[in-house]
């Protein structure tokens, strides 16, 4: 038992008084020296043996309080000095950690595409059965007349009247990320809302297609997606991806992991998956705006093809390829 | 190894040492929410005020570039404006700076920053449907007041107010205190009293002066019976003590230790 309080407190506080300013030196963003750094462990440790004291035998109650936050803070950072604070690496992120996550939850993927590719034929069945649809699924204004004519309007003029590609594009990146920032979100949905989310982008992916393909406007639209939609529509189902891999970690099936270790596990990949999602859509958004609006006879349809199917190709290698560890199986 | 204790999240150390840590409720977290919406704004206002001169110079250059590039430094001062600082500042925001708020990891440990990213996208979904509803009802049913984010990304928020020290001396000053005869006892009520019952017995004396005269025989007749049921005194050392003066002595041998510190 402390009996004599205050000769404990005035032999210990100027340990406490150290160790507090080395702390404080620390969130400032100091670093250490070994020796200093042995000093800060030997204060933690005694600072440590206090609060157990403190709390085991006496203690006025401030005095626990104040220590409990010291050791709190002391702990924080010695413990934590393991963990994962590397330096920025964008380029290595990009094409090694990127690719490599995105194999890891390779099947999270199959089911946004999969959930995607039955919107789209829901879509374009819904377009085919029903002329009406359109005007309720399409939600963009431009694309409820006939196909035909909208061609026609854009070819007389080659697309892209006036300027302002610039604020389109960011429109566009702005519109893109919050999309996919919420395809992740709703993945806390145990992946409910991430699958509907996706699902009616393939509806209005899907009526659209398959109202310029009816009219025999297939090249103009392969034209006007393929550009920025090689990009973009993978974008949103990896953004997919990553609601499926927070859902399946919710739901947690065939892992006996507890809920707190599967989200830790998942965390750091979620983060790589929406990172990488961000930096295609910037790209996606720019492309729109400053090569899809562009027709015939401005740009011809067969090089904004090749420029998608290009791009498309770069993308596949990116995912399936960089990164690839010996031994590691094809995605 | 992590534990709970009403609003605290108690956290035993490799070295068997155990602290808690005060957990921030769902009005604080609210207002500091508040706060940050608010800085957002003004920053978004204030670059507009303070380069609008130089930005039409631009514009005038470079075209609808411009008017681009502000249009994607807003989207990433709304979403970037949480991350960078909680990232930067330690888990803190200005709002949290200002209620004395701070993101740790559940377990105690530094946050890494896709800890930090993940909770702030996740916001997408705590905000909805309006007014961080979703983070509110999540706050009150979880155990740790974890909103959504904090759950995926294995944070919570806590909470540090910064208690000024009750000034004393014109109260204890010269006065007797029949307790300091059992150090052995008052070691053991220090041991006993919690943070918040000594700031309630400090306050009550501090105030005494302006309760009205039944309130106040009342107010320390309850204390003091709570006190002497938490340690028992000689009767010598009680014998013709009056509540007040009783609660006196307590608050005495509870902050007596930390004269001049």
């Amino acid at each position: 038992m402390i009996i004599d309080l205050e000769k404990f407190l005035a032999r210990e506080r100027p340990a406490w008084g150290e160790l507090e300013q080395t702390l404080r030196r620390m969130d400032g963003g100091g670093k250490l020296d070994l020796a200093q750094a042995r000093r800060l462990h030997y204060l933690y440790e005694r600072a440590s043996s206090a609060l157990g004291r403190v709390q085991t035998f006496s203690g006025d109650p401030e005095t626990r309080e104040y220590l409990e936050s010291l050791v709190a803070r002391a702990y924080g950072l010695i413990h934590s000095a393991d963990r994962p604070r590397r330096r920025l690496r964008p380029i290595h992120w990009f094409i090694v950690t990127f690719p490599r996550t995105f194999r890891r939850h390779f099947g999270s993927f199959l089911l946004a595409t999969a959930a995607t590719l039955v919107g789209a034929l829901f879509g374009g069945v819904a377009v085919a059965a029903d002329e009406e649809a359109k005007s309720i699924i399409l939600p963009f204004e431009h694309l409820m007349g006939d196909p035909s004519d909208r061609v026609a309007q854009e070819e007389q003029t080659g697309g892209a009247e006036g300027g302002g590609h610039s604020t389109f594009a960011a429109m566009l990146i702005q519109n893109n990320v919050r999309v996919s920032f919420m395809a992740l979100a709703l993945g806390f949905t145990f992946g409910i809302g991430t699958i509907l989310l996706l699902f009616y982008n393939g509806v209005i992916l899907g009526a659209v297609c398959f109202d310029y393909i009816r009219a025999g406007e297939g090249v103009f639209l392969a034209g006007w997606l393929l550009p920025h939609g090689s990009i973009e529509i993978p974008a949103i189902l990896l953004a997919g991806q990553a609601g499926m891999v927070l859902g399946r970690a919710l739901i947690g099936h065939g892992d006996r992991n507890p809920l707190k270790a599967r989200m830790r596990l998942v965390s750091a990949d979620l983060v790589t998956l929406i990172g990488g999602v961000a930096v295609l859509l910037v790209w996606a958004g720019i492309i729109e705006s400053f090569v899809s609006q562009f027709h015939e006879p401005r740009l011809p349809y067969w090089l904004k093809i090749s420029f998608g199917v290009i791009e498309l190709g770069l993308l596949g290698f990116l995912l399936g390829r960089c990164g690839r560890k010996a031994g590691e199986r094809a995605a | 190894m992590t534990g709970h204790r009403h609003n605290r999240l108690v956290i035993t150390t490799p070295e068997g040492c155990r602290f808690s840590l005060l957990l921030a409720g769902p009005v604080s977290r609210f207002m500091a929410w508040l706060i940050d919406l608010v800085v957002v704004i003004a920053a978004g206002i204030g670059i507009w005020l303070l380069l609008g001169k130089v930005l039409a110079f631009l514009a005038a250059l470079l075209g609808e570039f411009v008017l681009a590039m502000l249009l994607l430094l807003n989207f990433v001062l709304w979403f970037g404006y949480g991350i960078a600082l909680e990232w930067l500042w330690n888990g803190r925001t200005v709002g949290k700076r200002v209620l004395g708020l701070r993101v740790v990891d559940e377990h105690g440990l530094r946050l890494t920053f896709s800890q930090v990213v993940l909770r702030n996208l996740l916001r997408l979904v705590d905000m909805l449907p309006m007014l961080y509803l979703v983070a509110g009802v999540s706050c009150m049913l979880s155990r740790r007041c974890q909103r959504l984010g904090d759950i995926a990304a294995g944070t919570v928020v806590i909470r540090s107010p910064r208690i000024g020290r009750p000034d004393l001396r014109d109260v204890l000053q010269g006065k007797f205190n029949s307790l300091r005869a059992h150090p052995h006892l008052e070691a053991r009520l220090r041991n006993r009293v919690s943070p918040a019952e000594a700031r309630v017995a400090a306050a009550a004396l501090l105030r005494r002066d302006s309760l009205e005269p039944e309130a106040r025989v009342s107010l320390f007749a309850e204390l003091a019976e709570h006190f002497r049921e938490v340690v028992r005194f000689p009767e010598a050392a009680t014998d013709g003590l009056s509540d007040e003066q009783y609660v006196r002595n307590v608050v005495d041998s509870l902050y007596r230790a930390r004269k001049g510190t």
